[in-house]
């Protein structure tokens, strides 16, 4: 099933996102990545939602989410040019002797690091969707013991 | 000056010129209803608070106009939603009121709270939550707006006692303006020239009109569109009345229960000319197999019903009035003879029809016709869910939209007498008969009291065969003949019952009771009648194209 990446503009009120999640959940979708955040605009805010359907239901949940009275604006960004990025938080096993790979590998990614115990460390890394998912499969080998993502931002190239 | 929440209610139903309301009281709505006591529209009473929302929904479907129902929090909202679930699937517009428990105990699990919002959210067209009295007047403006506009649907503003009981001035906006709803009327031109050019050079087609043009008052253009261009025509369960039934290019209804021409007309078409209509499931059968030749036209006012079911050719989003009325200046007749033709032969080989009762037991597909030659076609049938609906739609003919009123989409079983009642006070000098099941009746018998309170001529005719019709119907077909739990011949004296109300009650179980205890009924101008028709048990409605099925598999009749 293909993934979309599908950017809603909603008011800023109490409810929107029950009503956006909703649409999805009715259907038996489940959503694999979902931001909310504010906008240049005091009153809007903007929903990046990551979900893998067929199309022609994933057609059918975008036509629902124009008819929201809370919706102003849903683009699919899919298949467009877009800037994106997410941010990653992953704690690795880290003994002494690998700390220095560790480092270096954080380096080349340009991940910063987060804190640091005797037996881990937690990198913090932003970069588009796919740098991350590199950037986990170098790292699991080291065994990873904790990792959450942001979910991803999406901006159209002007 | 400043007044309270409950009065800004008040005042803003004024400046929407409601007429009635319907509803029920509790704890959170006691505000609301102090200051209903003298407001200068009426109040319907009901019994249960789902006979309030199903009455204020045949209200609006009678009348065109925006239903509003007001009931308690808790048990009060919840006894609502079945019946903004109704509304919500067959599109009608409702303004409901709930009350809900003061703002600072919101989430406490407080006497009678629920969280309306969070239950009525995917049945509602939208729904609000009072949390500051500055925003009541705003809200209800809005709710009225929604509710009626574009495709319409039930609103619900829920309202904390604390908000009924705060005060503010009162001050009701003259415009809404919602930048995420702004509902398109005007059809695209280049669609709409499209669609022309197509339905000129067709050679088959025909038009599928369903309960959007009831919504947007489009029958006179649909019938001028029939008239100009010579198409048969067949509609929707909730389509009925948009274009006479009676006229020869009416197809009548097609569908799962629908005629022989008209699911046959429309499977060999060319062109289908979809109006207002949703194809749904019980319309299409095997969406696989339906309609293998046609190109599609649709016209429909809500985005996301095109292309839902069926891929279209040709969308054109907007007002079917609106669209109807532009192409009918610019639309030319296809020559369409020999099809035309070919259809009425259908129409004359298939005739939708039943075996007459030999046995002097009562037939019901009779009782509507008699229904039907002594009403003169003139009344406002409401009817239940089951064969008691089916035999109504089909054994009845519908010349003028509103007048068959019935929950198509969710199918809800008591909906049929609370809606009367709407419709009856919305149409106080029509006749209003609701054709109900010995099942469906028993779930909102309750509003009879209402009824007589009122001094509502409503006639219901319960068609009793003793069972849940058209699930034993399908036992019988499809489930080995286990009836399985759809017996209930153990029932009241539906006279006695009646009687006991204070309406009239006639039994009847000879066929020829059939007609005398319909004039007798319809001599009674002052109270409901109810008419208990013990039919035939095991008659079943047909044709039926069965549930998935394709029209090569419909049954036509009973086998032996």
């Amino acid at each position: 099933m293909k993934q979309y990446v599908i950017s809603v503009k909603v008011e800023n009120r109490f409810g929107v996102l029950a009503r956006v999640a909703g649409l999805f959940s009715a259907r038996g979708y489940n959503i694999d990545s979902l931001t909310v955040s504010a906008t240049e605009h005091d009153n809007i805010s903007v929903m990046t939602i990551v979900v893998r359907g067929d199309d022609r239901v994933i057609e059918q949940v975008k036509k629902q989410l124009n008819k929201l009275i809370d919706v102003i604006k849903v683009t699919d960004h899919s298949d467009l040019p877009t800037v994106q990025r997410e941010i990653i938080l992953i704690r690795v096993n880290a003994p002494a002797n690998k700390r220095s790979e560790l480092y270096q590998l954080g380096e080349i990614f340009r991940a910063e690091i987060a804190d640091i115990s005797p037996k881990s460390i937690t990198l913090g890394m932003k970069g588009e969707p796919e740098k991350i998912d590199n950037f986990i499969e170098l790292l699991r080998p080291y065994g990873i013991k904790e990792l959450m993502r942001t979910g991803r931002m999406s901006l159209l190239k002007e | 000056m400043k007044i309270n929440g409950a009065q800004i209610i008040i005042e803003s139903l004024k400046k929407e010129n409601v007429e009635y309301m319907f509803g029920y009281p509790g704890g959170v709505v006691i505000p609301i209803f102090h200051q209903l006591f003298n407001a200068p529209f009426k109040f319907i009473l009901s019994r249960h608070e789902q006979g309030a929302v199903h009455a204020a929904d045949g209200y609006a479907r009678a009348s065109g106009k925006i239903g509003v129902v007001l009931a308690t929090s808790g048990p009060g909202a919840t006894n609502l939603v079945t019946g903004i679930a109704t509304a919500y699937m067959d599109s009608v517009p409702l303004v409901v009121f709930t009350g809900q428990v003061s703002t600072n105990m919101i989430g406490n699990d407080a006497f009678q709270e629920v969280d309306v919002t969070g239950i009525t959210r995917p049945i509602t067209k939208h729904n609000y939550l009072v949390q500051d009295i500055k925003d009541l007047a705003r809200i209800i403006k809005e709710a009225f707006h929604i509710a009626g506009t574009g495709r319409p649907g039930p609103v619900v503003i829920d309202v904390p006692v604390d908000i009924s009981n705060a005060e503010y001035k009162f001050h009701y906006p003259e415009k809404v303006d919602i930048r995420g709803y702004k509902p398109k009327y005007e059809g695209h031109p280049v669609q709409i020239d499209k669609a022309c050019k197509l339905i000129e050079a067709s050679k088959r087609p025909v038009i599928y009109a369903g309960g959007g043009v009831v919504i947007s008052n489009a029958s006179k253009e649909l019938r001028e569109f029939v008239k100009i261009t010579g198409i048969p025509i067949t509609t929707t369960l909730l389509g009925l009345g948009v274009y006479p039934e009676t006229d020869a290019l009416s197809l009548e209804m097609l569908g799962m229960h629908g005629t022989y021409y008209a699911n046959h007309a429309v499977n060999e078409s060319d062109v289908l000319i979809a109006i207002g209509a949703r194809f749904d499931d019980r319309v299409t059968g095997n969406i696989k197999t339906f309609i293998p030749n046609a190109k599609v036209i649709h016209i429909d006012i809500d985005p996301a019903s095109v292309s839902k079911n069926v891929l279209v050719d040709v969308p054109i989003v907007g007002d079917c009035k609106h669209i109807l009325s532009v192409i009918n200046k610019m639309i030319k007749a296809p020559s369409i003879g020999p099809w035309v033709k070919e259809v009425m032969e259908m129409k004359k080989n298939h005739p939708l029809t039943y075996e007459k009762s030999s046995s002097g037991r009562v037939k019901p597909q009779y009782v509507i016709e008699e229904l039907y030659r002594q009403t003169k076609g003139d009344a406002i049938i409401c009817t239940e869910v089951g064969q008691n609906q089916m035999w109504a739609a089909q054994f009845y003919k519908y010349t003028h939209p509103r007048t068959f009123i019935s929950s198509g989409g969710l199918g809800t079983m008591g909906y049929g007498f609370p809606a009367a009642i709407g419709a009856q006070l919305a149409c106080p000098d029509k006749r209003v008969i609701d054709i109900a099941g010995d099942g469906s009746i028993q779930m909102n018998i309750q509003e009879m009291i209402v009824a007589v309170q009122h001094r509502l001529p409503i006639i219901v005719a319960i068609i009793n065969n003793g069972f849940l019709g058209m699930v034993r119907q399908w036992q019988q077909l499809f489930y080995e003949k286990r009836y399985s739990h759809t017996c209930i011949n153990f029932a009241p004296d539906f006279v006695k019952l009646a009687e006991a109300y204070g309406a009239v009650g006639i039994r009847v179980s000879n066929n020829d009771e059939v007609g005398p205890a319909i004039k007798k009924a319809l001599s009674v101008h002052n109270k409901p009648i109810v008419i208990d028709f013990e039919v035939i048990r095991e008659e079943n409605v047909y044709p039926m194209v069965p549930a998935g099925k394709s029209i090569k598999e419909t049954i036509m009749r009973e086998l032996a």
